[in-house]
């Protein structure tokens, strides 16, 4: 089977998505960016080709199987992707020690190690079968942070080695993980997975059948932050403007304006009735206003991201707040917080202080026309879309605004419809 | 260029000698500058602004920048003030490294642009030297009247030339004035073919990047002088023969004959990080075949030539004929005849932080000419000489995204054609 790749190289995150020839979506990847690029843009690669081929069996596995045996396949596949990485995270860390820790002392730090990597272990195979699991962070260095940091912590109290100690083994290893090659594919895991579920005779035929589909890349273009950094030739590259106006017209076809707020730009962008952008206003010289602007907000209330736009959507009586400088923000929350004023009204205030900067772009991009998608990761956030509501219905007017559950990966799915038109220029 | 080279050498040496040898000097600006005037009294043109601009290309306006926000002038001013006041008040050495003399006279001949008052305001408290003013009424409804043009004509004959007589001890010399304007014209014819010449395909010049250094001896202290004259008479040549060769202009990287992108652009460029700037356009193909910015010292591809025959009325017209004393629609007209006579496949305005005069109205400007050419615009943003304004990641990616929706449309119309 003919595919065509997308790869979308963000400040953040990297995300990768796969196309067939017809234009529909194969699989989708997603991992955080690293100081490797090169790196990151194959591990969403492979991503994107673990979700494909899981796509391939699904159907096959469900008819043989049902659908828990699918869940569960997927999960112990999971587990054994992260197996492996807690390996090679323990390998490197087992290396450094005996470098880094002092004679004295090393013993006592292995023997604490090796501990918390067992402990780690557990504590992942478990959460995998647990179906009341929480939800989390989808990245392994989230994941082994918090579980690393919090065993850690739990060792030291006990009489172990300091938790300085620990954790700054942790940081520097962490590192190599991510900037490492490592195989983390579906051939590579899926026996392993299949063996975890007790290899039932059932799903075998539509793995086999999965696992030997040849998939066969034709094209891939690159875009993003980083993309002058893929290892793409020039023409496989595309600007990040020109993807997200084209995958947010695949998500949504009536679309004509496009607002994407990410971790540190903000786009506003006008297209056509076929994708292609007519107009484009990005924010200049500086990131106020963008995605991390929020970050730091959440930082500064010491409370997680996620936690930013419920808060906010408590507020009756948001604060006026103007400065989208991200410093000065910080400062007049505290000031405002001083003064008495409720952390949701301030909260509310900043998400409007975001949403006005937003405004002065699409207004000069040629204003929001029917219909409207919002992208990026503030998209998310329900605050901000509040914000972005009321100021598009006071200033043009109602639109139909679109959200995707999938709208991180608007770029990459652009980029992807690149490659497969290079190719294909009759499919649209 | 070498030619170019030695006349501003030459000239910048003679403005440094200038209180031994006794020759009088008058601060000036580019837009509406009275350059034969001036020479015909034997004075030297000075002009502050090419003085910033050269400091930005040496990488020398980041230090004068911060020398005159140290004086107390706020990051809002224009950078060219700053940074022609910072490079005064740390020893006022000129481009080419010379002593830069004090001015005998301070002569203000456009003042659509209102720093540019202000400006010389500051100057006149550093100098304690006397000043002279020429107001030039702004085209505000697209022309200037009859009225406009003897005002203007009055003020010179009553206040500026009494003014230099004053100063330079000299009386006004007709004859010498006139035969100065006769060399202009000749100038002028030579640069608009140059500047024409970007019609052919390939064009032969970059006509913003490449533009900014052919417009530089007749825009600054050499308008109206012998070697001036020579000097466009070898541009015209050397132009004609690239032309005939069918070669490209020379750019950052390399000789530009395969020209992808036919751009026109409006606004200055950024001095700081010029040929950084340029090579965004030449690595991508694209090269620059019509800009407004090379008519901020004189709209001659529109018709204007200086005329010995009336020497103060062509002056008067000369002064409210200046881009930036366009009015709006006036510069839409312009952009939108430049998008058509030169064939270009996109236009691209570059708004700079520090002039109101140029980036007031600039997307108004750009949703109009898109709407009468039917081509897409381009925006980017930066400064003049404030290095801190060129962040060169975004800009790349706004002139990459742009280019790559002239491509994403001519494909999608070459679809379209094909289709039907």
């Amino acid at each position: 089977m003919n595919c065509f790749l997308g790869i979308d190289l963000g400040s953040t995150t990297t995300k990768a998505v796969l196309l067939a020839e017809d234009g529909s979506i194969l699989g989708r990847g997603i991992t955080n960016s690293r100081s490797n690029y090169d790196l990151a843009a194959k591990v969403a690669r492979t991503e994107a080709y673990v979700t494909a081929r899981f796509g391939l069996l699904r159907a096959e596995v469900v008819r043989a199987a049902g659908e828990p045996v699918l869940t569960h396949l997927l999960l112990a596949f999971r587990t054994e992707q992260t197996l492996r990485q807690l390996e090679r995270l323990g390998v490197h860390l087992l290396e450094d020690l005996e470098r880094a820790i002092p004679a004295d002392r090393r013993a006592a730090v292995r023997e604490a190690v090796e501990h918390i990597l067992a402990r780690l272990a557990a504590e992942e195979e478990a959460w995998f079968a647990d179906p009341a699991r929480e939800a989390r962070s989808d990245f392994f260095r989230d994941v082994a942070a918090s579980g690393y940091m919090r065993i850690a912590e739990q060792v030291s109290e006990a009489g172990g080695p300091s938790f300085d100690t620990l954790v700054g083994l942790f940081d520097k290893c962490i590192l190599k993980v991510e900037n490492e090659p490592m195989e983390l594919g579906f051939q590579e895991h899926i026996p392993a997975a299949l063996r975890r579920i007790g290899s039932p005779e059932a799903v075998a035929l539509g793995v086999e059948r999965a696992t030997n589909a040849a998939l066969e890349e034709r094209n891939g273009v690159g875009t993003g932050y980083g993309r002058a950094r893929l290892p793409f030739p020039k023409e496989q590259i595309r600007s990040e403007i020109l993807c997200h106006g084209l995958g947010a017209h695949a998500m949504f076809p009536g679309t004509r304006t496009v607002l994407d707020i990410g971790g540190q730009d903000t786009k506003a962008i006008q297209v056509d009735g076929s994708g292609i952008v007519v107009s484009f206003q990005m924010n200049d010289r500086c990131a106020a206003g963008c995605g991390r602007y929020l970050g730091y907000i959440a930082d500064e209330m010491n409370i997680g991201l996620h936690e930013l736009g419920p808060l906010a959507q408590s507020s009756n009586r948001p604060a006026r707040i103007n400065s989208t400088c991200t410093v000065f923000a910080g400062a007049e929350l505290r000031e405002r917080l001083g003064l008495g004023e409720k952390r949701e009204d301030i909260l509310a205030g900043l998400h409007r202080a975001v949403i006005l900067r937003a405004m002065s772009l699409l207004a000069r991009s040629g204003g929001v026309q029917d219909e409207f998608t919002f992208t990026g990761g503030v998209a998310k956030n329900q605050a901000a879309v509040k914000a972005l509501v009321r100021l598009i219905d006071e200033n043009y007017g109602q639109r139909k605004l679109n959200i995707s559950p999938e709208s991180i990966y608007t770029g990459a799915l652009g980029a992807a419809i690149f490659a497969l038109r290079d190719v294909r220029p009759d499919v649209h | 260029m070498l030619l170019q080279k030695e006349m501003i050498g030459a000239h910048f040496d003679r403005l440094e000698r200038a209180p031994e040898t006794g020759e009088k000097v008058v601060y000036t600006f580019v837009p509406g500058n009275l350059t034969e005037l001036i020479r015909s009294f034997g004075a030297l043109p000075l002009l502050p602004e090419i003085n910033a601009l050269q400091s930005g290309m040496r990488q020398k306006s980041r230090g004068y920048i911060a020398e005159a926000e140290k004086l107390g002038h706020s990051e809002d001013v224009c950078t060219y003030v700053k940074c022609d006041i910072g490079m005064a008040k740390t020893g006022n050495i000129g481009p080419t490294g010379t002593r830069l003399p004090k001015p005998d006279l301070l002569l203000l001949s456009y003042t659509g642009c209102y720093t540019f008052m202000k400006w010389f305001e500051l100057l006149r408290e550093e100098y304690d030297c006397p000043t002279v003013f020429l107001h030039v009424p702004y085209q505000g409804d697209g022309e200037i009247t009859p009225e406009q043009r003897e005002y203007m004509v009055r003020q010179l004959r009553d206040t500026v030339i009494p003014a230099l007589e004053q100063v330079t001890g000299r009386r006004y010399d007709e004859d010498r004035f006139k035969e100065a304007l006769r060399r202009s014209g000749r100038m002028e014819d030579d640069l608009v073919r140059v500047l024409q010449s970007a019609k052919r395909r390939p064009s032969p010049i970059d006509s913003y990047f490449g533009g900014v250094y052919y417009i530089g001896p007749i825009f600054s202290s050499f308008r109206g002088t012998p070697e001036g004259e020579e000097y466009y008479r070898t541009l015209r040549e050397e132009v004609d023969e690239r032309a005939a060769l069918g070669w490209g202009p020379e750019t950052p990287s390399g000789r530009l004959d395969r020209q992808k992108y036919r751009l026109v652009v409006e606004g200055p460029p950024n001095w700081t990080s010029f040929n950084d700037f340029w090579k965004m356009f030449s690595d991508e193909g694209a090269c620059v075949v019509a800009s407004t910015y090379t008519k901020v010292g004189g709209t001659y591809d529109l018709g204007f030539r200086h005329d010995a025959g009336d020497p103060l009325g062509t002056s008067a017209d000369y002064c409210g004929g200046c881009y930036t004393n366009r009015n709006l629609p006036g510069r839409i007209d312009m952009l939108v005849d430049y998008v058509r006579e030169y064939a270009a496949d996109g236009f691209l305005i570059n708004s700079v932080k520090s002039c109101n005069s140029f980036s007031a109205g600039q997307l108004l400007i750009l949703r109009e000419v898109e709407k009468r050419t039917g081509i897409p615009g381009g925006f980017i943003e930066s400064d003049l000489v404030d290095p801190r304004y060129f962040s060169a990641a975004n800009i790349k990616n706004r002139l990459e995204s742009y280019l790559q929706m002239i491509d994403a449309r001519k494909a999608g119309a070459a679809g379209e054609v094909h289709a039907k």
